[in-house]
């Protein structure tokens, strides 16, 4: 393969895909809801009504809007489709040659849409993930080719940092940085990995890529190989990602194929290979240290750091472990160049970020956002606001995370911005909760989820989310005096501080934030030690009534 | 080799290069609480007991794993660090079944000796009195998962000294325990050669040798030192 030959790949592509293109979303949500009969019933209908040289049903990624689904988008005339049915999906085919489409019709210049800055998702929910020509015929591997012939691997690590990339995998790591150490690391034997892990509650950006892009990453991690000196890379997939493996696996092979993977990649000196590793759906085995074990085959726990994997990774080699989203933006950063990109977001923190906006709110879905819009601009105009009622807070960062009162909602979505305010950027969840939610009971259910995913090396993190997880119940349940609420908040900050890997040093974050800004929640459960004393039926009864 | 220079809790110290904080400590003659480390095996920094703080750190480091650097200026005993060593020997306490009155290791337990020596006299948390087994299926010794903090010193042992790897961890979180060989009874686990390691290992009296009785367990902790540097010093008897 050289450059000709994939411009040439690229042209017979886009040749053939001149006609009309009825997109149907694959991907897992709209699955669900049907979708792939929904896209065979389409295919049908073009078939009896002989549009099969002008129209052609393509099956495509997460067009965003999940909650709406099954989607269909009608290019290039833009027309939407939301909800539709096996039974309603023929007339989308039919209306285009006279007839009416019955399916809602879904705006595609509504804010959910229009304030979107679509990096990462550009080509989510526009080519067909499981054929490379699509995504060649999109500039796909251009990135890559101009890496290999135009820059030397000390440029392209140059170009990624003075791009102001950083990990998109929770602790917004500068990704150039990470790349220079591993670079200049010595030894012959050094690895890249893609962190698919994803397992906060609530999160599937890295999901919607992996399915809807996966060759993206692919050129992500080839990229990354060359800039760092390594020839071998592994994704990191969870195996309650099945479509997401299945779409890699398949984009693997295609991309070998091609000459893209493998050795001498585009004629050039470089080799380059991707392997699948499938995680058997462990929180903590998202932690670098204990993915890095469990690809050994040993048990996912975290180890102590340093060393970091960047001086002592896979097999004691070098590593370079990024986000799945993190490795999405490289090869727009190598073909956009490293100024563009940095022209995008705030002063500390560059380019866009995708979020997966849920909870008490109208619009559910996928939203890719330049870094620095506020949290106000999301939730009110893109999410559509609180279907009945008000936003009482917004909970980002999962379960390391925080929850930012509505009076907060003005503040830019960027590093350090919610940091300052006691959450984080986290992976991309981001759930909005309405005057009905008590926060006392989300601090709960986070805490219950920290409980339950604990490795248990560690002594604070282990035996401290279960009594923290005491503590909250014994609050819900109103059976908590002052000094239970005094306990909690010591033992926080003792867990915080002392746990070995970043899921108990998080874990207390749902607890402090919502003590900070909801602290009038939690003393009006408190009981005086009297009254549970002397009335400890009569409370156990107020407690069954209230406990859900 | 090169040498670096500390101070720790305000006294000076030099220490060749790659030596932990808490060797350092050692030779300085300053006390740090542990648990899971074992002289003799590799360190995995679980207890979090021997956190201390070091003047331009903003977190608290833990001093078996990791290494001096010059200049460092250490602080062991701050009131932040006797606080959070309190509340995780708490921890402890609270999240097995340690009565000590009819204990094997009584007055010979780690665990014990920690609780002494951070000045915790009772737990704040609810004791969770979980419900724990006993295997006593081996010819020679028994595990009460009861006593055990999961420290994970057995299972170093018997890997790296012995050789055996008989235990490991299993589950996660407030369900992890030790287990034995394929999640086997320990006397059916071929791989064990009775050689005794485990129980002198052990911090507490989760292990111990069939037949001591209440106190009686003392565990031989030296030895394993002793064995494992015997070649390097040349030295075959003790
Ligand atoms: C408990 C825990 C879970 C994590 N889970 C993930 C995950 O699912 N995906 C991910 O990319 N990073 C996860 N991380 C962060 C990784 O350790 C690591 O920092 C990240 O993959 C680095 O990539 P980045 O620099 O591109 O963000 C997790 C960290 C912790 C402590
Ligand atoms: S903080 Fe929690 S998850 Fe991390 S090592 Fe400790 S016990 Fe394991
Ligand atoms: S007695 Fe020896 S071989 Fe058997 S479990 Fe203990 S350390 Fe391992
Ligand atoms: S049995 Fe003893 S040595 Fe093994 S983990 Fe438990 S307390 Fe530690
Ligand atoms: S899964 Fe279909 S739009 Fe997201
Ligand atoms: S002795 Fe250092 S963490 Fe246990």
């Amino acid at each position: 393969m050289d450059w000709a030959e994939l411009l040439e790949i690229a042209e017979t592509e886009k040749h053939r895909q001149r006609g009309i293109r009825v997109h149907c979303c694959t991907s897992t949500g709209c699955r669900a809801a049907n979708s792939l009969d929904v896209m065979r019933n389409m295919q049908n209908a073009v078939e009896d009504a002989n549009l099969g040289d002008r129209v052609e049903v393509v099956g495509v990624g997460c067009m965003g809007f999940c909650g709406r689904g099954p989607l269909v988008q009608v290019d290039p005339e833009e027309l939407l489709y939301e909800e539709v049915t096996p039974e309603t999906a023929s007339s989308i085919i039919d209306a285009l040659h006279g007839g009416e489409a019955t399916p809602i019709q879904g705006d595609v210049h509504h804010p959910f849409f229009s304030r979107q800055m679509k990096i990462v998702r550009q080509h989510s929910g526009k080519l067909d993930p499981e054929r490379i020509e699509d995504y060649i015929a999109a500039g796909g591997y251009q990135g890559l080719y101009k890496a290999l012939y135009d820059l030397t691997p000390a440029d392209v690590v140059d170009e990624i940092t003075r791009s102001g990339l950083r990990g998109r995998g929770g602790g917004g790591y500068p990704t150039g940085l990470k790349w220079a150490t591993v670079g200049k690391m010595p030894g012959d034997q050094k690895y890249v990995i893609c962190n698919g892990d994803e397992g906060d509650p609530g999160a599937f950006m890295d999901r919607s890529v992996l399915e809807s892009d996966p060759h993206l990453i692919l050129e992500g991690m080839a990229i990354a190989g060359y800039a760092i000196g390594a020839n071998h890379g592994y994704i990191y997939v969870r195996a309650e990602y099945p479509l997401a493996i299945q779409r890699l696996q398949k984009a693997i092979q295609q991309a070998k194929k091609y000459g893209l993977l493998g050795s001498q990649i585009f004629d050039s000196a470089f080799d380059f290979k991707i392997d699948i590793r499938i995680g058997a759906g462990a929180f903590v085995c998202g932690e670098e240290t204990a993915l890095i074990h469990s690809i050994e085959g040993a048990r996912g726990n975290p180890r102590p750091r340093p060393p970091y994997p960047a001086e002592s990774g896979l097999w004691h080699c070098p590593t370079l472990i990024n986000n799945v989203e993190t490795l999405a933006n490289i090869s727009a950063i190598i073909k956009g160049g490293a100024d563009w990109y940095a022209g995008i977001g705030t002063e500390t923190s560059k380019g866009t970020k995708i979020f997966a906006l849920t909870g008490k709110i109208r619009n559910n879905g996928l939203i890719e956002v330049p870094m620095g819009i506020t949290l106000r601009e999301i939730v009110e105009e893109m999410g559509g606001g609180v279907p009945d009622g008000m936003v009482k807070a917004v909970q980002t960062g999962g379960p390391s995370g925080g929850c930012i009162p509505a009076t907060l909602l003005d503040t830019p979505v960027d590093y350090d911005s919610l940091m300052k305010v006691g959450s984080m950027m986290g992976s991309g969840g981001m759930v909005v909760m309405d005057h009905e939610t008590s926060m006392v009971e989300v601090a709960r259910f986070y805490m219950e989820f920290c409980r339950g995913e604990t490795c248990g090396k560690c002594v604070p993190c282990r035996t401290g989310t279960v009594q923290l997880y005491s503590l909250l119940n014994k609050l819900v349940n109103r059976q908590a005096t002052q000094a239970d609420l005094d306990t909690m908040e010591a033992l926080c900050y003792m867990v915080k501080e002392t746990s070995l890997c970043g899921l108990g040093m998080t874990a207390p974050n749902p607890v402090l934030s919502t003590l900070r800004y909801f602290k009038e929640e939690y003393d009006a459960l408190l009981q005086t030690p009297a009254y549970l004393n002397g009335h400890s039926v009569q409370s156990d009864a107020i407690a069954s009534s209230v406990s859900p | 080799m090169s040498v670096k220079t500390l101070t720790i809790d305000g006294t000076a110290i030099a220490i060749e290069e790659g030596a932990t904080i808490l060797q350092a400590a050692k030779e300085a003659g300053v006390p740090i609480p542990t648990l899971c480390h074992l002289e003799g095996v590799s360190d995995v920094g679980a207890c979090r007991l021997c956190l201390v703080e070091v003047k331009g750190i903003n977190k608290l480091l833990p001093a078996c794993v990791t290494e001096v650097a010059e200049g460092m200026n250490i602080q062991t005993n701050t009131e932040k660090l006797q606080t959070y060593r309190r509340m995780t020997v708490e921890l402890l306490f609270a999240e097995g079944n340690h009565v000590c009155s009819v204990c094997v290791a009584n007055n010979n337990c780690e665990l014990q000796d920690v609780a002494v020596q951070v000045g915790m006299d009772h737990s704040r948390f609810t004791y969770r009195f979980p419900d724990r087994g006993v295997d006593i299926s081996h010819k020679q010794f028994g595990i009460d998962h009861n006593r055990c903090i999961l420290c994970t010193r057995c299972v170093r042992v018997c890997d790296e000294v012995e050789g055996a790897h008989v235990w490991d961890v299993a589950q996660r979180g407030a369900a992890c325990y030790i287990v034995s060989g394929l999640n086997q009874p320990w006397g059916e686990v071929d791989a064990c050669t009775s050689c005794g390691k485990c129980v002198d290992a052990c911090p507490t009296g989760a292990i111990f040798r069939k037949g001591d009785t209440t106190a009686e367990k003392v565990g031989d902790r030296a030895k394993l030192e002793f064995l494992v540097t015997a070649r390097e010093q040349q030295q075959w008897t003790r």
